[in-house]
């Protein structure tokens, strides 16, 4: 297939190109231009950048799920697949995308409060996750549990009934016998007792694994009763249920004080090991980001300005834009530096370089043309009249 | 020079209602014994997790809630003296049971500016009704006086004429902060809360609004309560930083002495918490287990004794008061 060619071996996504635009009443936003990432396997990358700078579009758009009135306009986002082939995620039917999210691709948001639903509780949200995905696994366990039960001799008429339906279950879930004798009353209850219990068991362990203590009561429990960081938890328990290829995360600690957001990134960092997720991380602050990812890439006004890896990135940032948001963090005893001029309105960008109008080294070339994100150093890759790079354009990943 | 405000074990415990009767079950224990004193013309900063308590201690000190037992002493003149004890000559700055026209004469003297300017900044008004507003209530100025003082503060905060006959929404995030703030100094006021300013706005809008604190204490003269928990900022803008943990204050110093040398066992693990932007930065992590307990029941002796690694046993029974350690450290611990 030719877009294996254009994946390299240790690569897990790739974004090329990408255009979103947003239909409003005042006019076309357009939120992402041209934007261009890349990411390999096992590998955290961080994506920073202000408030509409795209970064949480971008994230959307890697799902299929651009918010209305939003619309692609071009671009691609290939993706390699748990089975190993590579497909453009912007290609795929629902049907796929479906099978895709929440299994091989899945997302953190930034509320907890807003990501769980007030009205279930905490087991059955994470149980929606593995019987969506894994029901095929879990049919399996029971029906092990059921059997081990007969030969204890525990052979009864709920057992038997069980086992029949798992394995229809197994067989055919749509089947019609089985539809019709789960509206029974009594039965019907009692065919998903052993499924329940094997999904719960796996919750708690999902919890455990979360460090939340006392699994067995956070199930039963709503999100009201428990803490922003138990809730965020809960949403990074759903999240990893399925063990997914790729992790988002928007802005998982945003709304979380620091002592908590310390525990969530260790535990992120953790996760991460023991899943082997690659992660796209996104924040606007600097410090999280410096904790956190191993590569990062900078997004200003919905184009990608500066790729690099994190160290070279804090050591030597080039775009100015870059240089300016570090120059913002406030350190004790300097004065603080602020950006002067705000964040473009972007149904009408400025021509150029979309950071001109702000930026103390800005060219008559700046207002003309576009820059490309050009490579400058090893893996270091800059949008910036500034500098020259060494090819143009083409913004290839570890090789 | 003096200090312009000081509390005295103050206390403010919000009741829980139960019952059909709606009686008093219990109290939210959000601010419980606190004293301290701001030196006139400085930044005191105030720092804890949410739920600590520091932005009701905020209102309480400008009297926008009443204390439950306690005393606020206020002096405008911001002459109280440094070590003020409640005596006779005391009681005429106290204010924590002032009313009436005498609090309402106060309130021109105190000043607060919210977290988020989109919920503080009334939809319907022009941002001129806004921040004339408090010239009126007060009966200083009306008409075009108002105006006149409207456009000075507006300047003062880097907004210009053209931005008087809008409404709130036209303006960015760090805009409508700078309507707050003018809305907050529009009377002259010489101690402001600032209760988390920046948190609602992005980085690079962050830093314009702090510089616009610092260039506005200077010029007028203002004494703030900077309260955060954006610790970062907090070592940067402030003179000097109280630690407050479930209604306690538990360490009080400047902030370089506070940051590079913390005494507290929590206020360690707070510190150890926040991301260095240095990926390079190589540092023992403090991880606190748990969450802070309720503020309903809060445990006995020193509340951090569950989650504290140092916990002996004298910490559950006594509680630690807040003693001088080194000249202007304060800390509360039974370790010093």
């Amino acid at each position: 297939m030719r877009m294996e060619e254009i994946l390299s071996p240790d690569e897990q996504l790739r974004v090329k190109d990408l255009i979103v635009r947003f239909y409003t009443y005042e006019g076309i936003v357009k939120a992402v231009e041209k934007a261009k990432l890349n990411l390999r396997r096992g590998e955290t990358l961080g994506i920073v950048g202000e408030t509409g700078s795209g970064k949480s579009v971008t994230a959307l758009t890697i799902l299929a799920l651009t918010p209305p009135p939003g619309r692609v306009e071009g671009g691609s986002i290939l993706f390699r697949r748990l089975n190993g082939s590579i497909d453009d995620i912007l290609k795929l039917s629902e049907e796929q995308l479906i099978r895709l999210r929440g299994k091989e691709i899945s997302m953190i948001f930034q509320e907890p409060n807003a990501a769980l639903d007030p009205l279930y509780t905490v087991g059955d949200q994470v149980a929606e996750a593995i019987l969506s995905h894994r029901l095929p696994e879990m049919l399996d366990r029971a029906i092990k549990s059921l059997r081990e039960d007969v030969k204890n001799g525990n052979e009864g008429f709920s057992t038997r009934l069980q086992l029949w339906a798992y394995n229809e279950m197994k067989r055919n879930p749509d089947s019609f016998k089985l539809r019709l004798v789960k509206r029974l009353p009594i039965i019907g209850k009692i065919i998903s007792k052993k499924l329940n219990q094997v999904v719960r068991e796996e919750i708690v362990e999902l919890l455990r694994l979360m460090e939340i203590p006392d699994p067995e009561r956070v199930v039963d429990s709503y999100p009201h009763e428990l803490s922003g960081g138990m809730q965020q938890r809960i949403v990074i328990a759903i999240a990893l249920a399925c063990s997914p290829l790729l992790l988002l995360a928007d802005e998982p600690t945003t709304s979380l004080d620091v002592t908590v957001q310390a525990q969530i990134l260790d535990l992120i960092r953790r996760l991460k090991e023991r899943f082997g997720a690659s992660i796209i991380y996104i924040t606007h602050d600097m410090g999280v980001i410096a904790e956190i990812s191993d590569r990062v890439a900078v997004m200003y006004a919905g184009n990608v300005v500066e790729v690099a890896p994190v160290i070279e990135l804090f050591k030597r940032p080039l775009h100015p834009y870059t240089k300016a948001l570090l120059e913002a963090i406030p350190r004790p005893g300097a004065t603080f530096k602020s950006i002067p001029g705000t964040v473009p309105n972007l149904v009408n960008p400025p021509p150029g370089c979309r950071f001109h109008p702000r930026c103390p080294y800005a060219m008559p070339k700046c207002r003309e043309e576009v820059p490309e994100l050009k490579r400058v150093s090893e893996e270091h890759y800059v949008a910036c009249h500034l500098y020259g790079g060494e090819d143009r354009g083409e913004h290839s990943g570890g090789n | 020079m003096g200090s312009i405000v000081a509390a005295i074990n103050l206390r403010k415990y919000f009741p829980i209602v139960g019952g059909v009767f709606r009686r008093k079950i219990g109290d939210v224990k959000a601010v419980d014994g606190v004293t301290f004193t701001i030196k006139t013309g400085e930044t005191f900063g105030l720092v804890g997790e949410s739920g600590c308590g520091k932005t009701t201690l905020g209102k309480t000190l400008i009297r926008l809630l009443d204390p439950t037992s306690g005393k606020i002493l206020f002096d405008p003149r911001g002459e109280l003296p440094d070590n003020p004890r409640i005596g006779e000559r005391m009681n005429d700055y106290d204010i924590s049971s002032v009313k009436g026209k005498k609090l309402k004469n106060l309130r021109r003297y105190m000043q607060i500016v919210y977290q988020n300017p989109s919920t503080s900044l009334n939809p319907r008004m022009l941002v001129k009704d806004i921040v004339a507003e408090p010239l009126v209530v007060q009966g200083l100025a009306r008409g075009r006086e108002a105006e006149e003082r409207v456009l000075q503060i507006l300047e003062r905060v880097g907004l210009a004429r053209e931005h008087l006959y809008r409404y709130p929404h036209e303006f960015s995030g760090g805009q409508k902060q700078r309507i707050a703030i003018a809305r907050a100094l529009i009377t002259h006021p010489k101690f402001i809360v600032l209760d988390e300013p920046t948190s609602s706005v992005d980085v690079s809008v962050r830093a314009s609004l702090l510089d616009l604190f610092k260039e506005l204490q200077r010029k007028m003269g203002l004494t703030y309560l900077f309260i955060s928990h954006d610790l970062s900022m907090i070592e940067a803008i402030s003179d000097r930083v109280a630690v407050m943990y479930l209604g306690k204050i538990v360490e009080i110093a400047d902030p370089r002495e506070l940051f590079n040398n913390p005494l507290h066992p929590y206020t360690q693990a707070l510190f150890s918490a926040i991301p260095i932007p240095d990926p390079e930065a190589k540092r023992e992590r403090i991880i606190l287990g748990g969450e802070p307990p309720s503020p309903a029941n809060p445990p006995s002796g020193c509340r951090f004794h569950p989650r504290c690694k140092y916990a002996r046993e004298i910490c559950s029974r006594q509680e630690p008061t807040l003693i001088e350690v080194k000249p202007g450290h304060y800390v509360a611990c039974h370790l010093y």
